[in-house]
């Protein structure tokens, strides 16, 4: 019992502290999300609900939240794969592996909004360097920014380049923690590496994929500055993502009311979303094995 | 003996004026000029141990110049002076804030002019030394306009902004693209005095190489990207159509119902106009923010081009190609103008014309400071009349003529060896706008951020083809309403009267 007692008084400095950290800004947003807070009221007073009746009637935030599933899921979905791919070609023994693995880590490693600018720059229809490459090739130029369609692309391939990596350095790190046993039993059985990747690594990869996935889901959900630097949410309203939005409303607008309760709605959502999420992933993943 | 009584007198005499002439050259500036805030004046002050906080943009627009005279400031006077560089997105939220929740966090703000309608509370007024001083006496109207709230200056003009048009005075002076439009066309080429003249320019030298360095040029670079001061860009569509000379009382609110204007037909034209426009515009055109308008036209690519400054600056810098290849015209107009009050379009012989009177860089002491004195003296100084020159001959620093002695076209000639007549247009147009009775000014009231925020939503729709213009103005319109009846009419009223007022010509 004094034991007991004993751990709970050394833990107690660190709990608070991670308290103070994590809930008194969610407790706080929480409470601004039910005042007025704008550019002509300051402080909290008490608004009651309006603020989540008026996002329940809010088209755009909507339209953003649906913008954001759709651009999260394709762009985790295509970094799961190509990270997966990546780290499967490193894992064997090839030459240059450690350049390799070095080489495929350094977009994570660049700056967001300096790496976007820098994609601005390559998308420039007019001065960019990938048009002028693509009509080289005898093909038509690509309107990469100024059509909806097109502009989501444009931004699903920055959200790629960018954080690949991160699902390539976890994975690879999965690969290589992985027991030899499973893969010797496989060849000694005479499987092919198709049966072999779909029947051993894939089932023995589950935990460390869904983590990574939620992980990357968690993180793309919040994508902002990508659409801040490369679209600033157009053509119209094509590349406006829920974070995006909330920014307009919070910061360049100054409802900071009416931004917490966007903020509050768009945290809880997510949390619904990424544990159905990974329940889902579960089950697809593991209990299949 | 004589000889030598006049020399002791003449020496007396001069004694003063070579205590004053003491040499400041390595400020970087021609010389000092005596004022109340000159490096002289500066120079004799003395505000050891105590420190002014500054905030302002990145760097280089006006985060440079407030950089440099800040540490000269200090130098001179023996103030620590800190200053905070911010990016544009962030700026209004970090002056906001402190002064929101009451803090003290800066002395000196240097900020988007038309902001005043939300910031008006916290700031100090200016004292009346500095408005009577010889270098404010020499501020236009226009920027003491900018810079007063009612009948209270409480901004301190620091720089001076509006939009105009910029076209290629090479092709427009070219005979044989002269002849080759008037083939075309049957009409002469000359600088459009409408936007129906602009767009017919712009798409006859639409696509095609004009001025032969083997490269495409394109009609007309724009700002069109959205939350890019995209809104801006609309207002100089617009303006022409929809603020009628003869009508009173609102361009963007009609003042006596709060009415939002911006869904009426002169609205719905420009922006119509402004769809159609970017056909002309290089590929990519329509995704350009106010960065591309500026090396697209300040690097050749097209013919025509309106906003601020700094394209025709990029243009003029010396080692563009197409230095003084250049020139300045007010922003085209309309024939046709709407009129509210009799729901009609009123033809005029000679074309409309409002200009803009865009918002631009402004700064301002916070009520809330404890150091208002060295801090009006640091604005003072940052502006005086040995600083300004020097400042106005680098377009990366942002600050642009304000001043009547800033419109003598010898200035641009001698100190940046502009063509004469390219230096003529530019003073020209820009000091035209003083004089004009039919201005429009940015919509300084309560909530700029949010009206200009669903303004550029909605434009930036229709650009898209998301919905018509008359759709998306709608909606603006809607949005505004809402956004009035949530800050308070009365409020947003007031504000708009003093707008008002200016447009009016009532002051």
């Amino acid at each position: 019992m004094l034991n007991l007692r004993h751990k709970y008084v050394f833990l107690l400095p660190g709990l608070l502290v991670l308290l103070a950290i994590i809930l008194f800004p969610l407790l706080f947003t929480i409470r601004v999300s039910f005042s007025s807070w704008d550019v002509v009221m300051p402080g909290l007073d008490w608004f009651g609900g309006r603020n989540y009746t008026r996002m329940w009637a809010d088209g755009r935030f909507w339209e953003a939240m649906q913008r954001l599933v759709m651009v999260a899921v394709s762009s985790v979905a295509l970094q799961y794969v190509l990270g997966f791919s990546l780290a499967l070609l490193v894992w064997r023994n090839i030459r240059m592996k450690r350049f390799f693995r070095v080489l495929f880590l350094v977009p994570m490693m660049t700056t967001p909004v300096i790496m976007t600018v820098i994609w601005r720059t390559i998308f420039h229809e007019s001065l960019g360097p990938l048009n002028n490459f693509i009509e080289m090739l005898g093909l038509p130029a690509v309107p990469w920014l100024s059509t909806a369609s097109t502009a989501v692309i444009s931004l699903v391939i920055v959200e790629v380049w960018q954080w690949t990596p991160f699902m390539f350095l976890l994975l690879l790190a999965g690969l290589l923690s992985l027991p030899r046993e499973p893969f010797q039993a496989a060849a000694i059985d005479g499987a092919g590496p198709v049966r072999t990747f779909f029947n051993v690594t894939m089932p023995l990869m589950a935990p460390i994929s869904i983590g990574a996935l939620i992980i990357r889901l968690i993180e793309a959900s919040k994508i902002m500055e990508t659409v801040y630097v490369l679209t600033a949410g157009g053509p119209g309203t094509a590349t406006e993502t829920a974070s995006y939005y909330i920014y307009i409303r919070g910061l360049r607008e100054f409802q900071i009311g009416y931004a917490a309760a966007l903020s509050v709605t768009y945290l809880v959502l997510m949390i619904i979303a990424l544990t159905i999420i990974a329940k889902i992933l579960a089950r697809i993943m593991i209990l299949k094995d | 003996m004589r000889k030598m009584l006049i020399t002791t007198a003449l020496v007396a005499l001069m004694a003063p004026s070579m205590v004053m002439a003491k040499d400041y050259s390595k400020y970087g500036i021609d010389k000092d000029v005596a004022g109340l805030c000159s490096y002289e004046a500066i120079d004799a002050k003395d505000y050891s141990g105590r420190t002014l906080s500054i905030i302002t943009h990145a760097v280089p627009v006006m985060g440079e110049p407030t950089a440099l005279h800040a540490k000269q400031f200090g130098e001179l006077t023996g103030a620590k002076v800190k200053v905070v560089h911010v990016p544009f997105g962030d700026l209004f939220q970090r002056i906001m804030i402190p002064f929101q929740t009451g803090q003290s966090a800066y002395d000196v703000m240097f900020y988007g002019s038309l902001w005043i309608g939300d910031f008006n509370r916290y700031l100090a007024p200016v004292p009346e030394k500095y408005r009577n001083s010889k270098a404010m006496k020499l501020v236009t109207p226009n920027y003491i306009d900018v810079a007063t709230l009612g009948k209270q200056m409480i901004q301190y003009p620091i720089d001076g902004d509006r939009h105009y048009l910029k076209y290629r005075r090479d092709v427009l002076e070219n005979a044989d693209l002269k002849k080759k439009f008037k083939d075309k066309t049957g009409r002469e080429l000359q600088v459009p005095a409408t936007w129906e003249e602009y767009d017919e320019i712009a798409a006859f030298f639409n696509g095609w190489d004009w001025d032969g360095d083997g490269e495409k040029n394109y009609g007309s670079a724009e700002v069109v990207k959205r939350d890019d001061l995209m809104f801006s860009a609309f207002i100089s569509r617009v303006a022409g159509y929809a603020k009628h000379p003869d009508v009173k009382g609102g361009f963007f609110f009609d003042l006596e119902t709060m009415t939002p204007l911006v869904n009426s037909p002169g609205w719905v034209r420009g922006l119509e106009m402004f769809i159609k426009a970017q056909r002309f515009m290089p590929p990519g055109g329509n995704n350009f923010g106010l960065g591309d308008e500026i090396f697209s036209f300040g690097g050749g690519q097209t013919l025509f081009s309106y906003s601020w400054d700094d394209a025709f600056i990029q243009a003029m810098e010396k080692k563009s190609r197409i230095r003084n290849k250049v020139m300045a015209a007010p922003l085209p107009g309309s024939h046709e103008v709407w009129n509210r009050k009799t729901g009609k379009w009123d033809h005029f012989d000679t074309p409309n014309r409002a200009p803009y009177i865009t918002w631009g860089w402004t700064s301002a002491v916070a009520a809330s400071s404890k150091n208002k004195d060295m801090a009006f003296d640091y604005l003072c100084f940052f502006s005086n009349q040995a600083n300004t020159p020097h400042d106005l001959q680098i377009g990366r620093f942002g600050v642009n003529p304000y001043r009547s002695n800033h419109f003598d076209p010898a200035f641009w000639t001698e100190k940046l060896g502009w063509d004469a007549k390219v230096a003529d247009s530019y003073v020209k147009t820009l000091s035209g706008m003083d004089d004009s009775k039919n201005r429009v000014f940015d919509l300084r009231v309560p909530g700029v951020g949010q009206f200009m925020s669903s303004l550029a939503a909605g434009v930036s729709e229709a650009m898209a083809g998301q919905k018509t213009a008359q759709e998306a103005l709608d909606g603006v319109a809607r949005e505004w309403s809402r956004i009035v009846e949530r800050i308070g009419k009365e409020r947003v009223r007031d504000a708009y009267a003093n707008v008002v007022a200016l447009e009016d010509n009532l002051r």
